[in-house]
């Protein structure tokens, strides 16, 4: 094993998938998910793999993140990083943003 | 309460009530209100606006509203100015400007997704509320809020024209000024509202605030004499607006009171922000996100919301998105002053301008009945033009002195003969 290798092997969840409260029905409440992909389309496939049920809310049938989730890297929509396939460094913060976003899912009030 | 409308996916149909929610929780598409177009036909009376006052709540049948509803103020109902000198310089026959630059109590068209948005946020019991702004919302807001009892908190991008802060923070409403431009912003926004049981109106309100928008649509079509124009300009920000102005007109021919017409929507944009007419012109199915540089900083919206919608509807329509360098926005906003005697903000340069462009396209046929919506006010954006019009000398109070002063206006190479001979 190289070295290189074995920092890969070692290297310990080094980025973090943050969820919005829309979609934690779908990962059992948690609003964090850690990650040890390297690039956010990794990120996201480990994502609805771990979680199947939210995989057609993040792609739809041709593949593609849907038109009205934004996915970040950091503080960058990762369409201005040359989309998912961007690499994925220590630290980073992954983030699903529903493009129209919020709602509270309070009950109705009416 | 009133049950003829509630919230709807704009793309799965499923169907979610009255609520503070902005999006679908099975397929995470946007919400708009749907109505009962049944139930609407037989309790709107058109013969029953003669006794209304012309303001946006004379079409509240049309507005998710309480039964109970009672206006806390004449917001909407501006001027559709029958155009002479701008049409004759552009060779149109009906051309007219829809002008919510005099629009009350903030002097935008926002005045009135907010006024629908505050109904909301008082049904929905909430007792701060907000927005993600360029400038006109964010004043808006402060205005109805601070009118109405509601704290406001509201996000503006920093470096948003002065005048907007100020009209914002006269209102004594919270400003949080964001080191980001708007779609920094609305992300924000879109995180606080998932965090804070705050009413933001551009946000979990949105539904119901961009519903309002309708009521600038209602207007024309009433001012032309229930009758729908051909060719409807509009200018594109988060893009919510075109598709409200439509939704309007369909709703009139749905009741009945208009007669049903092709209309063909035509978009606008500042070249230095303009994902949905950049779409619009290379016949993408998406439009790509784009770091906004314009003047039109009200129009700075990268990532615009509305903006497939807004891609489909123009293509549909057979109409046409275009934009215009920040030059020809200074060039617009003066000749709508000059021609029209109506001073608009950059946004509106833009819509006179992309106007201009598509009638010289041909897009837009002199035949034809026109409508520009001119959406701001230019005391709000003075710093665009300024440098234009620099202070002239001051004369002294003489009358030789003005003579001397008319002289050096009608001749200036006699007065100033230095720079005659250079």
């Amino acid at each position: 094993m190289t070295l290189n290798n074995f920092k890969e092997m070692n290297r310990e969840m080094p980025i973090t998938i943050e969820i919005p409260t829309a979609f934690r029905r779908f990962t059992e409440g948690a609003p964090k998910v850690d990650s040890a992909a390297t690039t956010v389309a990794d990120a996201l496939n480990e994502l609805t793999a771990k979680f199947p049920a939210l995989a057609r809310h993040v792609r739809d049938d041709q593949g593609q993140i849907r038109q009205f989730l934004n996915v970040y890297l950091n503080e960058e929509d990762i369409r201005f990083l040359g989309g998912e396939s961007c690499t994925l460094k220590e630290g980073d913060r992954v983030l699903l943003v529903p493009s129209i976003a919020g709602g509270s899912g309070r009950q109705d009030l009416l | 309460m009133s049950t003829n409308y509630q919230l709807r996916c704009r793309e799965c149909s499923k169907l979610w009530g009255n609520a503070p929610r902005s999006f679908c929780e099975d397929c995470f598409s946007p919400l708009e209100i749907a109505y009962d177009y049944d139930a609407l036909r037989k309790i709107a009376r058109r013969d029953a606006l003669a006794t209304r006052s012309f303001n946006m709540w004379r079409y509240s049948e049309f507005l998710p509203l309480p039964d109970d509803f009672t206006p806390a103020s004449a917001v909407g109902g501006t001027p559709l100015v029958r155009s002479q000198k701008l049409a004759a310089r552009w060779g149109l026959h009906k051309l007219y400007i829809k002008n919510d630059a005099v629009c009350f109590p903030s002097l935008s068209f926002k005045d009135r997704v907010v006024a629908t948005a505050l109904v909301a946020a008082r049904r929905f019991q909430f007792t701060t509320v907000g927005c993600s702004s360029t400038g006109n919302l964010a004043n808006s807001v402060a205005a109805q809020a601070a009118q109405q009892g509601f704290d406001a908190c509201v996000f503006i991008p920093a470096d948003l024209e002065p005048a907007k802060i100020l009209n914002t923070a006269v209102y004594g409403a919270r400003i949080v000024r964001i080191n980001g431009n708007y779609d920094h912003v609305n992300r924000l926004c879109s995180q606080i509202a998932d965090r804070f049981q705050w009413g933001l109106v551009n946000v979990n309100l949105r539904p119901y605030y961009s519903e309002g928008s309708k009521t600038h649509g209602f207007e024309i079509a009433e001012q032309l004499g229930w009758k729908l124009p051909d060719n409807v300009v509009v200018p594109m920000a988060g893009a919510s607006l075109i598709g409200k102005i439509a939704k309007a007109f369909r709703e009139l021919v749905e009741v009945g009171w208009v007669e049903d017409k092709p209309v063909k929507y035509f978009g606008a944009q500042a070249t230095g922000c303009s994902p949905v007419s950049d779409a619009v012109k290379r016949n993408l199915q998406r439009f790509e996100p784009q770091k906004p540089n314009t003047i039109a900083r009200s129009l700075a919206i990268g990532n615009p919301a509305d903006g497939s919608f807004a891609i489909k509807l123009i293509r549909d329509s057979g109409g046409w998105a275009e934009d215009i360098s920040d030059p020809e926005i200074v060039d617009a906003i003066k000749l709508l002053a000059e021609t029209e005697g109506i001073f608009t903000e950059t946004a509106g340069g833009v819509t006179a301008g992309v106007t201009q462009k598509l009638i010289a396209q041909n897009r837009i046929k002199p035949h034809e009945t026109t409508v520009v919506c001119i959406t701001g006010n230019g005391l709000k954006t003075t710093d665009a033009i300024a440098a234009d019009f620099p202070l002239t000398e001051a004369i002294a109070p003489r009358l030789d002195a003005f003579e001397a002063y008319m002289d050096a206006q009608l001749n200036p190479s006699l007065a100033q003969p230095a720079a005659a001979g250079a």
